[in-house]
């Protein structure tokens, strides 16, 4: 048996395959298809203080390999989530990490405190890079001071494992990765959604509602990949690797990149299953190729002759 | 709650309608789970991914004998044109049964409102309607009388009622200009269609106060209730179309 375990910080995973938020609700609206428990970890949907409507429909536009999407931090608050679902999740064998989210720094720190309280939740994923809340979000995350102030303050009050979600929305990524682990991160997780926009040319008006949104799925992976291996040469700490991963070739090539563990999102929504048969490709791989660890496969690039180490220029 | 199955299934047939218009039937090799009228699948179109996401289609008809579907798809883009070419023998992988279906409420005459391809569900519904003894009366409408295909399935359930846009077939206009929606008693109203069709139509019930439910079309990523893509405003907050719907009833909704 190849070993598949992996860590971020002080929290062990017991494989790299994980879903990503917003894209597998709470586990429970997937466990017809697929054994939850075989999770390294779950990410939830956002949870902010208050209880959030999110943003008017349409709120999705298909496009070429991929979607938009403008959701906007949907969910019925900490609070709702601490009485409601919180219970229901020591029914999986897996870990669940709650994707922190908020719209002023006072809202990210309370929220952070009172998940720091449930022993069943070993971690959290600042989300500081959604890009579709007015205020918040994707501010916190493609201004350096600001993500710096607010990592700064969560991590004060949040004693366990620390993950930073980073927006591919800025110019720099190895910046930004690099701001996240001075101000205390454990981890960071790449990418959030591309700031897209769509059009319906018949009707001459931008599809969703908000006008634009966050474009996830197949169509994003090349640009996720570059990211994840840029902050995997930035930094010190784990990173983990999402957007556009389908299968488990894709997978590995995160974490050739340099991913720890990734994430799988969009592709749930096609492939309810995808999850599992990612985990299965990995542990084929890995016998096929003689790896006796899955942790082997980290950053494990070979460069083409002459490639100078990676060495960012802007930070 | 019935367990959500993702299956593929055998294309046994794909007749075409008219131009527009097509019936795929499908088998399963299992016994099916209960599907009730106004659910609906997730139909995974093309395994090279494009078009990227699955589609949401209603069940048009069940026999469960057979364990086969049958589904009515109007050819709208990319999706549902790879599906018009599907072959019997042919593979197609499905989510289901998913939705929140059509209610059975208490009395006897029921009016069953469905524009172009709104009539999918009105079927299964008018089946149902009829097998526990209410009398299902279908108003369908059309552009004009090339969308209008073989109603006989209907016609076998009560009676059907037609109206097409230019006045091709049956009474011209729209199904909400119908005499039928005047002179008709009905003790209740379902609708599926285009969304000012089914706001009229939820207009002329609210003003009857009788019961009346809609089948809405959102766009849809999951189809199960985790992207949160699909959100309807209603009375109780914002719900999700797929897994709260598709069906609502029309006091609930904030149009
Ligand atoms: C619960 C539900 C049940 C449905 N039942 C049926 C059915 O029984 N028969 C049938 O023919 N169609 C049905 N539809 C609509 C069907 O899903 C869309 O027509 C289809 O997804 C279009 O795919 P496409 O690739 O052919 O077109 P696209 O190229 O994706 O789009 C073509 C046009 O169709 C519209 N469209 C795209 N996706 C949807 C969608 N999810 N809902 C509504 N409109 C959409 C777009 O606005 C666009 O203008 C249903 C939709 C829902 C949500
Ligand atoms: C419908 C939808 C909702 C999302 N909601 C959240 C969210 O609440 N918080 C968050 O940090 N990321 C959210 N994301 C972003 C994903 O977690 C992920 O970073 C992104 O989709 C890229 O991965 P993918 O291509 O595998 O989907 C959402 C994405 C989608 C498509
Ligand atoms: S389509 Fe995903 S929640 Fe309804």
């Amino acid at each position: 048996m190849v070993d598949l375990q992996v860590n971020i910080g002080a929290l062990s995973l017991k494989n790299p395959v994980t879903t990503a938020s917003g894209c597998f609700g709470y586990g429970s609206e997937y466990s017809d298809f697929m054994d939850i428990s075989r999770l390294g970890a779950v990410f939830t949907k956002a949870v902010t203080k208050e209880n959030r409507e999110g943003n008017p429909s349409p709120r999705m536009a298909e496009t070429p390999s991929g979607m938009l999407n403008s959701v906007g931090l949907q969910n019925k608050g900490v609070e709702y989530f601490i009485s409601h679902i919180y219970p229901s999740l020591h029914q999986y064998d897996t870990v669940f990490i709650a994707n922190v989210s908020g719209s002023t720094l006072d809202e990210y720190v309370e929220v952070a405190e009172r998940i720091n309280d449930l022993e069943g939740i070993p971690a959290i994923e600042l989300n500081i890079s959604c890009p579709n809340v007015k205020k918040g979000g994707m501010v916190f995350g493609t201004n350096g001071e600001s993500a710096a102030e607010v990592i700064r303050a969560v991590r004060k009050v949040y004693r366990k494992t620390l993950i930073v979600k980073l927006s591919p929305n800025v110019t720099s990524i190895p910046a930004f990765a690099k701001t996240a682990e001075d101000a205390g991160a454990d981890a960071v997780s790449l990418i959030n959604t591309i700031l897209a926009m769509a059009i319906d040319a018949e009707k001459r008006k931008p599809v969703l509602a908000t006008v634009t949104g966050g474009l996830s799925g197949p169509a994003v992976k090349p640009v996720a990949l570059r990211m994840v291996w840029e902050a995997y040469h930035s930094v010190n700490i784990p990173v983990i690797g999402i957007g556009g991963i389908r299968s488990a070739s894709d997978a590995i090539e995160f974490m050739l990149a340099g991913a720890t563990a990734i994430q799988i999102g969009t592709a749930n929504f096609v492939e309810p299953a995808v999850s599992v048969q990612v985990l299965e490709g990995i542990m084929a791989y890995l016998e096929r190729h003689g790896f006796s660890s899955v942790r082997e496969l980290i950053g494990n690039l070979e460069m083409p002759e002459g490639f100078e180490r990676f060495r960012p220029k802007t930070f | 709650m019935v367990k959500k199955k993702i299956e593929d299934f055998l294309v046994t047939g794909n007749h075409r309608l008219n131009t527009e218009y097509f019936v795929l039937t499908l088998r399963s090799e299992h016994s099916l789970p209960a599907i009730f009228p106004g659910q609906f699948a997730e139909l995974r179109v093309d395994h090279a991914g494009n078009p990227f996401l699955r589609r949401p289609i209603s069940f048009f008809d069940v026999d469960r004998e057979q364990h086969e579907i049958r589904l009515l798809i109007q050819e709208v883009g990319a999706g549902t044109q790879q599906l018009s070419m599907l072959d019997p023998g042919d593979t197609l992988n499905m989510i289901y049964p998913l939705g929140h279906p059509f209610t059975m409420v208490e009395g006897k005459d029921f009016l069953l409102a469905a524009g172009g391809v709104g009539i999918a569900p009105m079927l299964l519904l008018g089946r149902t309607l009829k097998q526990a003894g209410k009398r299902p009366v279908f108003l369908f409408g059309f552009r004009s009388e090339e969308q209008v295909f073989d109603l006989s399935a209907f016609e076998a359930l009560g009676e059907v009622y037609i109206t097409t846009e230019d006045g091709s077939m049956g009474k011209k206009g729209m199904i909400t200009g119908h005499p039928i929606l005047e002179t008709g008693i009905f003790d209740g109203c379902y609708s599926c269609g285009p969304e000012p069709m089914m706001k009229a139509i939820a207009k002329i019930a609210d003003g009857k106060d009788i019961f009346c439910e809609v089948s809405l079309e959102n766009m849809m990523a999951c189809g199960i209730g985790a992207c949160l893509c699909c959100a309807q405003p209603t009375l109780h907050g914002m719900k999700m179309a797929c897994v709260d719907g598709p069906v609502f009833n029309t006091k609930e909704l904030l149009w």
